[in-house]
């Protein structure tokens, strides 16, 4: 692996990482309940980019599977913290 | 042809790196820093449409040159969150639309939303 694209991952995980922290730290401030759905959304999308970049790293394939995971689970909470928030219960 | 990998993938692996990385930071800012939710809605789009495709078009490259076969597989994730990421703004902002509309424009309202 070149140093070009070990410094470049290098910059790239702690891009990832300081957006986590800003969406984590939304989803502390976050004024009303939507606002830290929104963080979470947010946040998980950036986990997934940051575990496909270890995968990048660390030239091994079960870390798409592990962004895979990361994608359907943070979408179905995501989604279902939504309805929860719309009706006040998840399945009617 | 492992070790002698061709400066070109590496340079098209950095660039998408930096851009989805630098994308998806971008939105987490917009997220952090804009004053209402109605605001702060548009920001994480950034992430999940430049910053999902460049860095899993980075993927693609590495996993392709790595296997020497071309592996397409990544490419799930990007296509995944591009269904989803309107599915979840939409109920999403539904569901602040309601619970803006419960809270009453005037403070006076406000007693209907407990």
């Amino acid at each position: 692996m070149s140093s070009l694209l070990s410094w470049s991952l290098a910059f790239s995980l702690g891009c990832l990482s300081v957006a986590m922290a800003m969406a984590l730290l939304r989803m502390l401030i976050g004024p009303r309940a939507q606002d830290r759905v929104l963080a979470f959304d947010c946040f998980y999308t950036n986990t997934m980019l940051l575990i496909l970049a270890l995968g990048v790293r660390y030239r091994s394939g079960s870390y798409f599977e592990a962004a895979l995971l990361i994608a359907l689970f943070g979408f179905v909470g995501s989604t279902a913290m939504s309805k929860f928030l719309l009706r006040g219960e998840v399945i009617e | 042809m492992t070790a002698g990998a061709s400066p070109w993938l590496d340079i098209v692996s950095t660039a998408f790196l930096l851009v989805g990385a630098l994308a998806a930071l971008i939105g987490s800012f917009g997220v952090l820093r804009l004053g209402t939710f109605f605001q702060r809605v548009h920001a994480p789009t950034l992430g999940a449409t430049l910053g999902t495709w460049c860095i899993v078009l980075a993927t693609i490259a590495r996993g392709s040159f790595a296997r020497d076969q071309p592996s397409g597989r990544a490419a799930l994730i990007a296509v995944f969150i591009a269904l989803t990421a309107p599915i979840t703004t939409i109920f999403l902002l539904r569901a602040a639309i309601f619970r803006e509309r419960l809270r009453g424009p005037a403070s006076g309202a406000a007693s209907r939303a407990g």
